[in-house]
């Protein structure tokens, strides 16, 4: 009987501890998770499916008391249907383009060179890295005084460099020189992050690839087209999939450097989205509007996830 | 980073090479530089010199910048300053020697602070947070958990001004609109997605088998994730938190649209900050300095950490 007692007196506690180990595991699991995933669901994924539900109706948030229709999908056709929104797309498309194009060249040269590991390497890397941490809302302010003709240091270098009067300097002000106002600083901000990836990527290549090909004599042109570009492809499509995301939705920038203007030359979609939803207050064309943008980021971003998957298996 | 070149390797790039690239990498630095430094001297202008042209880079340095940026004061005429009497303080000097007028009170303080207590509040939120999930992640089984994480990812590609419209008609109802609890809360839930990426790749990097001894030991599950796991990955949650204090710090956008006053942070009020004769340059640069040390300083700490977190955990260095 002492045996007994002793045996169940070693055992059930064990027993229950572990009984109570394996439940807790399940509830810590749960209660770890789930304030994450709650916050996430009130705060980005309700405000989603409300954004939804608005774009069927015709309501309007300066009028909060009046009755809200649904309207069907005519906010979508009057959407499609805007030469504006149109306008903006294209406005957008042009800034994603050329921002990429020249983060990526001057990115990725910039990682090729610092890859020679120079003396100092890491100390310039760093220096260089600086832009990209900033608020590009206050940074781009400043930017602006920069640009401003007869005052700004921008206007004053480029009319030294080219020998035109300041005042004709107007980065701002004119309609085929504001959008490129806004990819020059962009692309001041912004290489950094592109060449921070791709320095990821050569670093990524082993030693031995070049060894072997140095070995078979080929010509550092060769190497660099048959080796670097393509096995430090992957990062750069990471790094134009991360640009390209982020420029779509740019906003901050262009409100403070051009507002949109002069006209509607630097009009992107966020600045678009961004009127008719607190200006015009049109509620619900401005969701339909927020809804098609997040369907087409969407669907191109997971197009190009399988295009990037593609290119990392081969 | 993969093996390094070795003084032998054949691959080694010559003098030559590492010269011109060294050269090229310099001259790129220092332009990049130019107009942060130019935002520093800026902001130890006077107001006629920060508009001088040609542009002055040889000035008698001031605080007046400073000076119009944090005052409290009412505006101030040269005559009212006469009749005040004695100086009192840094401030009032500056504005004697020159015989200028303050442009009046400026909000710039409790801006930034309304910028420190959300970026810290919402940051230490999201750390918490995202550290309890990347645990729950990275140990436990849980049902669809890649779909989870991916959802977690995909919350930010939504434009913040897509998402501003239903946000701000919540925080309407709730009585949210123009706080600090608003904003902490929405800084948090986008920050979270990028808490939850970073920390699961640090925690997985643990090994488990320091848990399990832990609990054979007698500890339980939270004992052994208080005093095994939390320990090994204090880096990885510091270096979370920096990034997202970082986003925080910047954000623009929802603050632009979601606040008006109170709970306004420093990114939409630096641009409206206006002297005498339209925007006062030397208060916006030492407005901008001001709010641009802090992250500079943590670039310099976080140089090793920074491509995790850019990202989002997909590239290891």
């Amino acid at each position: 009987m002492d045996r007994a007692a002793e045996a169940l007196a070693r055992k059930t506690p064990l027993k229950a501890a572990h009984r109570i180990r394996g439940l807790s595991d399940k509830w810590i699991a749960w209660v770890f998770i789930s304030p994450a995933i709650v916050l996430l669901l009130a705060i980005n994924i309700f405000p989603l499916f409300w954004a939804i539900y608005l774009s069927f109706t015709n309501f309007r948030a300066n009028r909060p008391n009046a009755v809200v229709e649904s309207v069907g999908l005519r906010n979508y056709q009057r959407v499609l249907n805007d030469p504006d929104i149109w306008m903006a797309m294209q406005t957008t498309a042009h800034f994603v383009f050329w921002t990429i194009v020249l983060q990526t060249l001057i990115g990725f040269s910039l990682a090729y060179l610092i890859d020679r590991k120079f003396r100092g390497h890491a100390f310039w890397t760093t220096i260089i890295l600086i832009p990209m941490m900033l608020s590009p809302a206050v940074v781009g302010n400043f930017w602006r005084f920069l640009y401003e003709p007869q005052i700004g240091l921008f206007a004053y270098a480029v009319s030294f460099l080219s020998g035109l009067h300041p005042s004709d300097i107007q980065m701002l002000g004119n309609t085929s020189l504001a959008p490129w106002s806004i990819i020059i600083v962009d692309t001041w901000m912004w290489t950094p992050y592109v060449m921070l990836i791709c320095l990821a990527g050569l670093r990524s290549i082993p030693d031995y690839i070049y060894e072997a090909a140095e070995v078979d004599r080929a010509s550092p042109w060769r190497q660099f087209w048959t080796i670097t570009v393509p096995m430090a492809l992957p990062f750069i499509m990471l790094a134009v999939l991360f640009r390209g995301i982020e420029n779509f939705k740019m906003f901050d920038m262009v409100t403070l450097l051009t507002g949109g203007g002069p006209g509607s030359t630097t009009e992107v979609a966020s600045i678009t989205l961004k009127r008719q939803a607190f200006e015009s207050w049109a509620t619900g064309r401005s969701s339909a509007f927020a809804i098609v943008l997040f369907v087409a980021v969407f669907g191109l971003a997971n197009i190009y996830v399988k295009a990037l998957n593609k290119v990392k298996q081969r | 980073m993969s093996s390094g070149n070795t003084a032998h390797s054949v691959v080694e790039p010559s003098q030559t090479t590492k010269y011109v690239a060294g050269t090229i990498v310099i001259i790129y630095a220092l332009i990049t530089m130019v107009p942060l430094a130019w935002i520093f001297l800026t902001s130890i202008k006077s107001p006629p010199d920060s508009i001088a042209y040609p542009p002055r880079i040889l000035f008698t340095p001031t605080l007046e910048g400073y000076c119009n940026l944090f005052t409290t004061r009412t505006r101030q005429t040269p005559d009212y300053i006469a009749a005040l009497g004695a100086p009192q303080g840094t401030c009032d000097t500056v504005t004697r020697k020159r015989n200028m007028v303050i442009a009046g009170p400026s909000n710039f303080l409790p801006r930034f602070v309304n910028s420190l207590v959300i970026a810290f509040g919402s940051t230490f939120l999201a750390v918490f947070l995202g550290t309890l999930a990347a645990y729950g992640f990275s140990r436990f089984k849980v049902p669809l958990a890649d779909d989870l994480l991916f959802f977690i990812l995909s919350t930010r590609m939504m434009p913040p001004v897509a998402v501003a419209i239903p946000i701000y008609l919540m925080y309407r109802e709730l009585g949210l609109s123009d706080t600090a609890l608003g904003m902490i809360l929405l800084y948090t839930a986008v920050n979270v997605s990028l808490a939850v990426w970073l920390l699961k790749g640090f925690i997985d990097e643990i090994p488990r088998e320091y848990e399990e001894a832990a609990m054979i030991d007698g500890y339980t599950r939270l004992q052994a994730f208080r005093k095994v796991v939390l320990p090994q990955a204090t880096t990885g949650i510091a270096a979370t938190a920096i990034f997202c204090l970082i986003f925080a710090w910047n954000e623009y956008a929802f603050a632009a649209l979601l606040t008006s006053g109170t709970a306004q942070t420093a990114p939409p009020f630096i641009p409206t900050i206006i002297g005498e004769g339209g925007q006062d340059w030397p208060a916006v640069a030492s407005g901008t300095t001001i709010f641009l040390i802090p992250i500079l300083l943590f670039t310099i700490l976080l140089r090793k950490q920074l491509l995790r977190g850019i990202t989002f955990g997909a590239v290891r260095k």
